[in-house]
């Protein structure tokens, strides 16, 4: 026999209750990992190579407010910057959707082409889209959650803006970070509105990630002090500012998190402690055979830890296949574009049922270190 | 048998406080017991006769008074050097035999080897021998579930003295027993005494299990009465 027998049958010797406990500290960490993803991705938007090197210029005042389409030639002077387009958000409602369910912008395509390179499209439809005014470029995820097929007709029904647009598909893309968009043409739109002058924003590329706080510095300079000055910044600060709208929700996740594991460790603890306590005797004849107390807290360490890991590999790694084989987008109705489980994310669970394991067995190994061998033996079975 | 004391007991008293009753369980015991005895403390229950085993086998402390076994004054070890004292020394068998229900006989005799430097097929050879000594070679593997009371208590015996001990303490060995196989365990502990020399104190109430002893100690409220 050996100690890690002997460990492994006083674990096992209640089946039903060690699968039990091993299935609740499981199913814990599996929601445990899920929110902390979740979390991630509510905080961390998605970011692509791309992403380092585009900035986005907004009016100072609020993102709502638009700005000048004069500013354009002011922005393609700026050394550094290589792609500039005006991306404006239309946020129109497909078909009897009551709410915008899939982002559409308005762009300069050709402009567009040279800021988004990572995105792949067949060549010869991006030349028909450039070429067709009212034609738009479609993210693959939006062409399979709606069956849409290129030669498909787009309405989209304006909410803000007083128009609706009616559009070809022509081209689709995919290998984006968020393959659910719609582009279509900003001169479209400013014919249907009436040729107002304004764009949302501009979305800049710069030569190299170095280039970007000098250009930023310079972009903001050149607004300074006309009607509509600008506030530049990277796109993950951008995203950024999105994000912080999610504030309390980052709280409540955090705070259903923290319950989680506190309720995983009264229940560990408990299931712990009802293991020892009917094996009090069985531990006093332990003693009285010679292990002295460490040894006695190294099997129960042990026996808890097992139980905490054994939970955790189901656990964590239950929800690493799920998240990594499951459609999220599917699943969330086109919500959530990834859902991905990082290796920080399971390292962070794994923390938990280490800690769970070492805190779980303190309780009952001090129970048995102040137990004397006489009292332990008057324990009943 | 040697005349030296393998144990020496002197003014020996064990106070427990109970709620607010203090209890004397022990009062001025004093005893020698030379090695190769096969000493019975008999009494009355409350008498102190399993608490004088207990601090005889180290599992218990004096309140004040000296044990000595083998020369070593038990009461002054530190919790950890008793524990291994008791290893080495001591073989334990209890009433109702305190095996481990999920490890097989064999494993449970293994129990007290684990903390030695034996290796794995040493361990396993000093286990068959014990197990064979008393009468359960063919029963290794077996759970104690699969085995009566007698042979649960002589894998117990077989525990006991698989670290070679000088002293094997039993605590009414044969208090769960039919008489058939108290007798078996009492030869057992008898052969021990006077064939392998080791150094047996029984706590038994039985006068017939008293019988098998070489010497009878008697204890009324704490002291020694013959």
């Amino acid at each position: 026999m050996t100690l890690l027998g002997f460990i492994a049958k006083n674990g096992l010797r209640n089946r039903r209750r060690a699968m039990l406990s091993v299935g609740s500290v499981a199913v814990s960490l599996f929601l445990l990992v899920t929110l902390l993803t979740l979390i991630r991705e509510f905080t961390v938007p998605p970011e692509d190579v791309g992403a380092s090197l585009r900035l986005v210029v907004r009016n100072k005042v609020s993102l709502a407010q638009p700005l000048p389409s004069r500013q354009l030639p002011v922005l393609d002077k700026i050394p550094g910057v290589i792609a500039v387009t005006p991306f404006t958000f239309f946020g129109g409602k497909f078909r009897d959707e009551s709410f915008t369910s899939f982002a559409q912008f308005a762009v300069d395509p050709p402009r567009f082409t040279n800021l988004f390179v990572e995105s792949r499209s067949p060549p010869k439809e991006i030349d028909a889209w450039i070429h067709d005014r009212t034609s738009c470029l479609v993210g693959m995820a939006t062409m399979k959650r709606y069956g849409l097929n290129v030669g498909d007709r787009m309405k989209l029904t304006g909410t803000f803006y007083p128009c609706d647009l009616d559009l070809k598909i022509v081209a689709t893309y995919e290998g984006s970070m968020d393959d659910r968009n719609v582009f279509f043409h900003h001169k479209y739109l400013d014919e249907l509105t009436g040729n107002p002058g304004t764009i949302g924003t501009w979305w800049l590329r710069v030569a190299s990630a170095g280039d970007a706080p000098r250009v930023i510095a310079q972009v903001n300079r050149a607004f300074e002090n006309t009607s509509a000055e600008v506030r530049a910044e990277t796109e993950r600060a951008f995203q950024m500012s999105f994000v912080s709208m999610w504030g309390n929700i980052k709280v409540l996740v955090g705070s259903i998190c923290t319950v989680v594991v506190f309720t995983l460790m009264l229940v560990t603890i408990s299931t712990m402690s009802m293991a020892i306590r009917e094996r009090f005797r069985e531990l006093a004849i332990l003693k009285a055979l010679g292990f002295r107390r460490r040894e006695i807290f190294s099997f129960i360490l042990a026996e808890s830890f097992g139980l905490a890991a054994a939970g955790g590999l189901v656990g964590i790694g239950g929800a690493w296949c799920f998240w990594h084989f499951i459609n999220i987008q599917e699943l969330t109705n086109g919500f959530l574009v990834y859902f991905e489980v990082t290796p920080r994310t399971m390292a962070r669970a794994a923390v938990v049922a280490t800690v769970l394991g070492v805190v779980s067995a303190i309780g009952p190994s001090l129970a048995v270190a102040r137990t004397s061998v006489v009292q332990g033996l008057k324990t009943l079975d | 048998m040697a005349d030296q004391p393998i144990v020496v007991v002197r003014d020996l008293a064990k106070l427990y406080r109970q709620g607010d009753i203090n209890v004397t369980a022990l009062n001025g015991v004093s005893v020698d017991i030379r090695a190769g005895e096969f000493v019975v403390l008999m009494g009355p229950s409350g008498s102190g006769k399993s608490t004088l085993l207990h601090i005889i086998a180290g599992i218990d402390r004096p309140t004040s008074g000296q044990v000595s076994v083998q020369g070593i004054n038990v009461a002054e070890l530190n919790e950890s050097e008793l524990a291994s004292w008791r290893n080495q020394n001591v073989g334990f068998v209890f009433q109702s035999f305190n095996l481990i229900p999920v490890l097989t006989a064999e494993e449970n005799v293994e129990l007290p080897l684990m903390l030695t430097a034996l290796s794995r097929k040493e361990r396993r050879n000093q286990v068959r021998r014990a197990l064979e000594l008393v009468g359960l070679g063919d029963r290794c593997h077996h759970l104690p579930k699969q085995m009566s009371g007698g042979q649960e208590q002589r894998v117990a015996i077989a525990r006991a003295l698989v670290t070679d001990p000088p002293l094997i303490v039993a605590d009414e060995p044969t208090g769960n027993l039919d008489a058939k196989s108290a007798t078996d365990v009492l030869n057992i502990l008898q052969s021990l005494s006077r064939n392998a020399g080791k150094t047996v104190i029984m706590v038994t109430h039985d006068p017939k299990a008293a019988a098998f002893g070489s010497r009878q100690l008697h204890l009324e409220k704490g002291e020694i009465v013959a």
